[in-house]
């Protein structure tokens, strides 16, 4: 709890302010970072502090963000200690001044001997078999690049298997996707590759792409003038919360109307209506009832997994009802009578399905799609996240939606818009995957004992994959062969670890490299652990939901030893190529070339600033985008695809597809059938065995921050343990309170959680916080995934039991209801 | 500017603060252990706001607390609670400025928490404040309170938490 924090010092007027733009989630909140000597403070007077700001009385309401959280005191590498607060940026068009609890604690998790960083890997380790010790980064690098070079010599690539981000913001960014992706695609050139959250290399969106419609399409501002929003498999306020509270909002309540009048002359603009698809009653079903009155948010809460059956139902109906856009499916599409006749379904068959009542099925498609007051074609945007990314057949649902989408021509309009919420921020930049689609199954490939070599690059798949347990528990084992031979071998150099760890791997062990800021659970089966850096500790590039490319400017060293992930992979790329050079082998020596990076801006002007045959997010005008021009950009940034420099702004693109040139061959979209197919097998079961659905996700509190938050007292003391939420007279039946620790297990593991009660949980179903470590809610999902290997980590079922009582939570944690009003 | 002597900047969990602000002659600091037990080191002042057997379980008392500028809430829970004084351990109270951004919080006696209307903080009136679900990056801070027997008073002694828009719980 708070010790001593009714006193801040106030950063000086010459404090230096530098760029930051959130590295949570993917709404990148713009942010400025003030750096001042620790032995000085500003004054309280206006022009005696940085913020301009008068302390000499209290300030009024949304004046600024400025509470102790956002303060730190650092350390850097020559010893000097420097006040430093981070502060959202008003300025900024993303939050527009606001700052959501988790970027609001971005000056606390960085690097400070005393605080959350304190836990951080600061040096390379090693482990002798029974220990973590501390070595260098020659020694790290020798036993990588050394074993990682034998094995590709004697068993290929195949055998060099990672496990690594591709996303922006922390771990990850522009530079560092450039850099591990030149290392594990151009210089390895493995294609045993998994992505932090799923088990292949594959993409989240494989269907929208598919049928030429890129999943970011258009911008924030416009959720302020579509007449409606159908919300789908997203928790917004939790999730994307300045992107709710900034831009959402203000069409909820009415106050974008003039926007609406002035963006669209002559139509019908009043405040929005919201559809909200989800299972579950969420926070932000509650915040939008009293934001916007019961009358304008329509909950449609279906079954699980029965998203398919609802799109395909409003298209019927949509079809049926003559509100499709005939010019526009003519003109622009292909495969629209393929795939309603595919996709046809009745409203009764649909309500039978879903469990949602015919009449709230014709209200859904009254709102969303029926012609205004003024006869305009309604503006719907379509947002949609995990819900159904994770859903029960990842392709066959967006498939479906982009369908239900374009036959209403709810893309390429400003107002509308085919989008997911997202996650983390994006920053891919990389040569293309060297591997088939789908890609193979890398967990699998684990599981049936194939890999010699795993890195684990940004990424902690124990508490974040699906089928966890068997997972971990192979992992554990295999790893555990290699530590048992490390450890049987005393003074052994360099070159004879590689020669040990080479035979136990090729005896079925499983040789662990992590790369990580923190000393993960994924340690746990570790033989190698190299510091990493995140933002404000390098610069670093990513792009938000909109596209918004930022620069995160570099205001501290990265703690110890550590460094930048992009130069960490420069590192390996030149140790190895050293070893072949040594050898002779001026071919391979050429694979591991080209990594003379000093800094992450070398490893920025190398991969995104040259797209030519790569795959880029930045496409190909990346060349026109500097630091030095994002930097004058500000928080801002630039919404990428750049189309020009000039007066001195990079110009970017607010709506893709305003122009009709899909992304496919024929530039057309594509329509794609997707008949409904019910609950796939291994989940059908679970479900015929067990009582509760375990449905998951995130929490306000932690959300891509989980990794800090552990070390944070005002988030661990919310969680000390994963949250279960759960019906009330479920919790009954079962003798279970708030705060009791209770186990829910199925067929394919058991995990551990904190019940908490909460009425507005159906009987029948329970909602588990995702990726914790106290508690991995992915020990119960099944192994079951889509065809392109996007797993259906919200569909399992499994049975709850209690375990007993935890008197510190009851005392500690509060079990009020999270719901709002 | 002001340059922070050695002795006034202390740094404790990662958050530097200063002691040291001027005391009001005549005033009645709170004791150094009521201050310290709730993190704050600034010399509050002590200030009488009610009398325990007066307030009503369900039915919040506004008062200011350190100074007129912050508005507080004064609750009877109607069981013992962190922090909470009284015949019954039950009499807590906060500062009604959301730690977010200041927005004046509504007490709903239902359920003993703290709502913000502008951007939906939930705040727990039975668990010193501790944010339920929200935006804020703080709890709310609670108002460290001292049951004086012989009169019945409840007196405001220091505040655990710093108040929305300020550098110092003092001005």
């Amino acid at each position: 709890m708070s010790i001593n924090k009714d006193r801040l010092p106030l950063p000086p007027a010459d404090a230096r302010k530098t760029l930051m733009t959130c590295h949570f989630c993917i709404v990148g909140c713009g942010y400025h970072v003030y750096k001042w000597d620790a032995n000085r403070e500003g004054g309280r007077a206006p022009h005696e502090n940085a913020l301009g700001l008068d302390f000499r009385t209290q300030l009024p309401a949304q004046s600024v963000v400025m509470t102790p959280a956002m303060h730190n005191v650092i350390t850097g590498r020559d010893g000097r200690r420097h006040n430093i607060m981070v502060l959202p940026d008003k300025e900024c068009s993303v939050n527009q001044g606001l700052s959501s609890t988790r970027g609001g604690q971005l000056a606390s998790v960085m690097y400070t001997p005393e605080g959350a960083g304190a836990n951080r890997l600061k040096h390379p380790r090693q482990s002798t078999g029974d220990d973590w010790i501390d070595t260098t980064w020659d020694r790290a690098l020798a036993i990588y690049g050394g074993l990682a070079k034998r094995i590709l010599d004697e068993h290929g690539p195949d055998q060099l298997m990672f496990n690594c981000f591709d996303h922006g913001g922390a771990g990850g960014g522009f530079e560092n996707t450039w850099g591990t992706g030149k290392l594990m695609f151009s210089a390895f050139r493995t294609k045993m590759v998994r992505i932090h959250n799923r088990p292949a290399y594959n993409s989240e969106c494989h269907a929208s792409r598919d049928m030429g419609v890129g999943e970011l399409n258009n911008s924030y501002e416009d959720a302020e003038v579509a007449d409606t929003i159908i919300a789908v498999g997203t928790n917004a306020y939790e999730t994307q919360t300045n992107y709710f509270l900034a831009h959402w909002i203000p069409n909820l309540t009415g106050e974008s109307i003039g926007k609406k009048k002035e963006w669209f002359p002559g139509e019908s603009a009043e405040r929005a209506k919201l559809i909200i698809v989800d299972p579950r009653r969420t926070v932000t079903v509650t915040v939008a009832e009293q934001v916007a009155g019961k009358e304008n948010v329509l909950h449609l809460d279906i079954e699980p997994g029965t998203d398919i059956a609802l799109f395909n139902g409003l298209l019927t109906h949509v079809v049926e009802q003559g509100w499709h856009d005939r010019d526009f499916i003519a003109a622009h599409t292909t495969g629209f009578d393929a795939a309603l006749a595919a996709n046809r379904m009745s409203l009764e068959e649909t309500s039978r399905i879903t469990g949602v009542p015919v009449a709230d099925l014709k209200k859904a498609a009254q709102w969303a799609y029926a012609p205004k007051a003024s006869g305009h074609r309604r503006r719907t945007m379509h947002a949609y996240e995990k819900g159904i990314i994770w859903g029960n057949d990842n392709y066959r649902i967006q498939s479906s939606l982009v369908d239900l989408v374009l036959a209403t021509h709810n893309v390429g309009r400003r107002g509308t818009g085919v989008v997911r919420m997202g996650g983390h921020q994006e920053g891919y930049a990389r040569p293309p995957y060297p591997g088939p689609r789908p890609a193979p199954y890398i967990d699998q490939e684990i599981i049936n004992g194939n890999g010699m070599m795993l890195t684990s690059w940004a990424c902690n798949n124990f508490q974040t994959t699906l089928n966890a347990e068997q997972y971990r528990e192979v992992v554990l084992k295999r790893s555990r062969m290699v530590k048992a031979a490390l450890a049987g071998a005393k003074g052994a150099t360099v070159s004879e670890t590689i020669d040990i760890a080479y035979e136990a791997v090729r005896n079925g062990g499983l040789f662990v490299t992590v790369i990580d800021l923190y000393p993960v659970k994924f340690m746990d089966a570790g033989h190698l652990a190299l510091p990493a850096a995140h933002p404000g500790e390098m610069n670093l590039t990513s792009m938000n939901g909109e596209r918004r490319m930022r620069l995160s400017e570099k205001f501290m060293d990265p703690p110890g030893a550590a460094r930048a992930d992009c130069l960490i992979a420069a590192d390996i790329a030149n140790t190895v190529k050293a070893l072949y050079e040594k050898d002779g082998n001026a071919e391979m020596a050429q694979r591991f070339s080209g990594f003379d990076w000093s800094i992450e801006e070398d490893a920025f002007n190398d991969g995104f600033r040259r797209p030519e045959g790569i795959d880029s997010q930045g496409g190909g005008t990346g060349h026109l985008v500097t630091y030095d021009r994002l930097r004058a950009m500000g928080n801002n940034g630039v919404q990428l695809p750049v189309k020009e420099y000039t007066g001195g702004k990079l110009v970017g693109t607010p709506m893709i597809y305003a122009d009709y040139e899909f992304s496919t061959g024929d530039g057309k979209a594509h329509f794609k059938p997707a008949p409904w197919p019910g609950l796939p097998e291994p989940v059908a079961k679970q479900k015929s065995k067990y009582r509760f659905w375990i449905n998951n996700g995130r929490t306000n509190h932690i959300w891509q921050t989980a990794y800090h938050d552990k070390y944070i007292d005002f988030r661990r003391s919310r969680y000390p343990m994963s949250p279960l939420e759960m019906n009330p007279g479920d919790a009954q039946s079962l003798g279970v309170e708030s705060g009791d620790i209770v186990e829910v297990l199925n067929d394919y593991g058991s995990t551990f959680a904190m019940a908490y009660l909460e009425p507005d949980i159906k009987p029948g179903q329970t909602f588990m916080m995702f990726a914790y470590d106290n508690g991995v809610m992915g020990d119960v999902t099944t192994e079951w995934t889509d065809e392109n290997v996007v797993p259906y980590y919200k569909g399992t079922w499994a049975d709850v039991r209690r375990v007993g009582s935890m008197d510190d939570y009851k005392r500690t944690v509060s079990f009020k209801r999270r719901r709002y009003g | 500017m002001n340059k922070l002597s050695r002795r006034g900047f202390l740094k404790a969990g990662g958050g530097g603060v200063a002691a040291g602000a001027a005391v009001s002659v005549g005033a009645v600091v709170a004791s150094p252990e009521a201050r310290a037990a709730a993190g704050a080191i600034l010399p509050y002042e002590e200030k009488v706001i009610g009398q325990a057997g007066k307030l009503t379980v369900g039915r919040p008392v506004t008062f200011a607390y350190p100074d007129d500028a912050s508005p507080c809430t004064l609750v009877k829970i109607g069981r013992a609670v962190p922090g909470g004084v009284g015949p019954e351990g039950d009499i807590v109270a906060y500062s009604s400025l959301c730690t977010h951004m200041g927005c004046p919080v509504v007490y709903d006696s239902a359920s003993s928490t703290f709502r913000c209307p502008c951007h939906y903080s939930t705040f727990d009136a039975e668990l010193s404040g501790q944010m339920v679900c929200g935006q804020a990056t703080e709890n709310l801070p609670q108002i460290v309170l001292r049951h004086d027997e012989a009169d019945d008073s409840v007196s405001a002694v220091a505040v655990d938490g710093l108040i929305y828009g300020r550098v110092s719980n003092i001005l």
